[in-house]
């Protein structure tokens, strides 16, 4: 097990530095000239050429490379085109409620969409069932924004039970912290849940077909026993990759999210940095988001060895 | 029902809802289990002797098949009506079962020790640590080597039949009354399925659990059971204590399937060769029709109008021999 871990986190390694090489090509691939783009359409040729010196934009591309992954490695993102902040600071400064509406939003989902494709299984094409996957198609149909809006015309608008957008730092206090992502949270999360719920189902739906469900129903074990022991913990392998594949989709609602519900995170900073063209910004988020997501993975890979004794590669 | 009687099924109808119709898998079978006593049931594939194990304990799948009518009298209860909570119960604990395929049936996620000490710890409510102990026991009953290392295995880490003997263990775990084995041996080695036979009989002489072995193979039963159940079509043909059935089979389908045992010694008339092996001609009915007269009249080669418009009651042959022909000469 020890060893399966190990290589499971050497292998980030290349993953990360293709990510990393992705990034800096961003910026030397983008249309036009940087340094003219970064000087603004009425500079002129000195003070282009100043940008360009002082992004290092004449060296060759090798040293360019190499200078820029010594600073990336010392934690250093560059400096944003247009406020001249450091974009390590930025993205510090609005990382706390993307990270709180990602994980919360993870959470949630996980925790409801799979006891609901377990029951969905378990009460195949009866009612129960039928509600559930109903459920599922729904989620998939209905794009974030639209389901954000509607959310927010009921639970904010005509009922004020929630706030209607904004962000409360969990900093001041948990119940409006909590209260300020319940929407956000259902609204990004409802497509990922129908996601999981369909994939807990099906799983759930094979394995209880095999032979050792048979032998633990022969041994009158409680039913709870049955599904939650016996056959959730089979079909969890599945279950588990789809809630990792999900994160992608997570990372890119969280953009619409945060716009809708006004939430300042990374997802809006992105927004503002890709229409501002301030590629240093960009290129920072590009390499947390692929951090996250490559982390996450890293996390799955390593339950897999956990739930299921067979898998020693 | 008898004070030495464990188990009496009457009259057992269990059917399957299919796309061609309802199947009468087992179509009123009656028999009796003696308490300690070793029962062979045998038939050929889609006979009904599974689905008649599986009603036993009641693990007919209940979205496509139910037990239709007759009653499984077991310890003061009609196993047919239980409510399936008192059911929950009785299964592993009373009554239980072991299966064929001991690469499948075991649950490849949890350990060895796990699997056997839950059912301890279901039925006789002892903490997990007790029921550890039992199961490490059990392992070593069932002559597993080092069987204190082998409780945190996973079945992927164990061969055949040492996962069927994890199996037996597992179902002995709770002293049942009664355990019943559907083709144990079926998925083994021949060395294996003799080691695990000569294991199952050992351990019913000092448990005195009572079994009910399901095989198709009637070699096995000649070694292992004392009486023995002969099903065609859902239908009990036969029944007799298992010398009575080999020195005079009374039922043609009995007959048929002895005649299709494969044998080594020489017949002098056929010049030294071996002899032909026999086949039993046609099909087995389809079970989505009620069958008129009796199910082995299309295949029989003493079948009269009467056999198929007519089904032949059960005949006493004496000694416990009973046999459903009208031709038979009892």
């Amino acid at each position: 097990m020890t060893a399966y871990i190990v290589r499971r986190i050497f292998a980030v390694l290349p993953v990360m530095a293709v990510v990393a090489l992705f990034v800096f090509f961003l910026l030397r691939f983008a249309p036009g000239d940087p340094a003219a783009i970064i000087a603004g359409e009425d500079a002129t040729n000195e003070a282009i050429e100043a940008v360009r010196a002082k992004l290092g934009l004449d060296r060759p591309m090798v040293e360019q490379f190499a200078f820029w992954i010594w600073r990336l490695l010392h934690g250093d993102l560059g400096v944003s085109i247009f406020s001249n902040l450091p974009v390590t600071r930025l993205i510090a400064q609005r990382l706390e409620p993307t990270a709180a509406l990602t994980l919360a939003t993870l959470f949630v989902s996980v925790a409801m969409a799979v006891p609901i494709g377990v029951v969905a299984a378990w009460k195949a094409r009866k009612i129960a069932d039928r509600l559930v996957m109903g459920f599922a198609v729904m989620g998939f149909a209905v794009p974030t924004f639209v389901l954000a809006y509607v959310l927010i015309y009921f639970f904010a608008v005509r009922w004020q039970m929630l706030p209607v957008q904004g962000y409360n730092p969990i900093g001041q206090g948990f119940g409006p912290f909590v209260e300020s992502l319940i929407l956000p949270s259902l609204a990004l999360g409802i497509t990922y849940m129908a996601l999981i719920a369909r994939i807990t189902r099906a799983s759930m739906l094979e394995v209880l077909q095999q032979d050792y469900i048979r032998t633990a129903n022969a041994k009158g074990l409680a039913t709870d026993r049955v599904l939650l022991l016996h056959a959730l913990k089979n079909a969890a392998v599945p279950i588990v990759t789809v809630i990792g594949i999900g994160i992608a989709l997570l990372i890119s609602g969280v953009v619409i999210t945060e716009t809708v519900f006004n939430i300042p995170g990374l997802g809006r900073l992105t927004v503002d940095a890709v229409l501002k063209r301030d590629y240093p910004i960009v290129q920072g988020l590009i390499l947390v988001f692929a951090a996250a997501k490559v982390f996450l993975n890293l996390l799955i890979d390593i339950s897999y060895a956990f739930l299921d004794p067979r898998i020693r590669y | 029902m008898s004070a030495a009687t464990l188990l009496e099924v009457r009259d057992l109808h269990t059917q399957f809802n299919t796309l061609d119709g309802v199947v009468r898998a087992v179509d009123g079978v009656s028999f009796d289990l003696a308490r300690g006593e070793t029962l062979g049931i045998v038939g050929e594939s889609g006979c009904g002797k599974s689905v008649t194990a599986l009603s036993i304990l009641r693990l007919i799948p209940p979205e496509t098949g139910r037990i239709a009518s007759g009653s499984i009298h077991f310890e003061g209860h009609d196993l047919a009506t239980l409510p399936e909570d008192e059911m929950k119960r009785l299964r592993g604990h009373r009554i239980s079962m072991i299966f064929q395929e001991p690469m499948t049936s075991l649950n490849p996620v949890l350990t060895v020790g796990t699997q056997i000490a839950e059912n301890v710890v279901r039925h006789l409510g002892v903490s997990w640590k007790a029921a550890r102990e039992r199961a490490f026991e059990m392992l070593d009953l069932v002559r597993i080597a080092d069987a204190r290392r082998r409780l945190d295995e996973y079945p992927h880490q164990l061969s055949g039949g040492m996962r069927q003997r994890v199996m037996i263990a597992m179902a002995l775990s709770c002293d049942p009354q009664v355990l019943i084995a559907d083709e144990p041996t079926t998925a083994l080695d021949v060395t294996i399925q003799a080691q695990i036979l000569d294991l199952m009989l050992e351990l019913k002489e000092k448990t005195g659990t009572a079994i009910v072995l399901i095989t198709h193979d009637l070699g096995v039963v000649a070694e292992t059971a004392e009486r023995v159940v002969v099903m065609y079509a859902g239908r009990k043909v036969e029944e007799a204590p298992v010398m009575a059935l080999f020195e005079r089979p009374l039922h043609p389908y009995t007959r048929g399937l002895m005649a299709a045992i494969p044998r080594l010694d020489v017949d002098a008339e056929s010049g030294g060769r071996r002899p032909r092996l026999q086949e039993i001609p046609g099909l087995v009915p389809r079970l989505t029709q009620p069958i008129v007269g009796c199910a082995f009249a299309s295949r029989c080669g003493l079948a009269t109008d009467r056999c198929r418009a007519e089904a032949p009651p059960v005949v006493d042959a004496g000694g416990g021999h009973t046999v459903a022909c009208w031709e038979a000469r009892v």
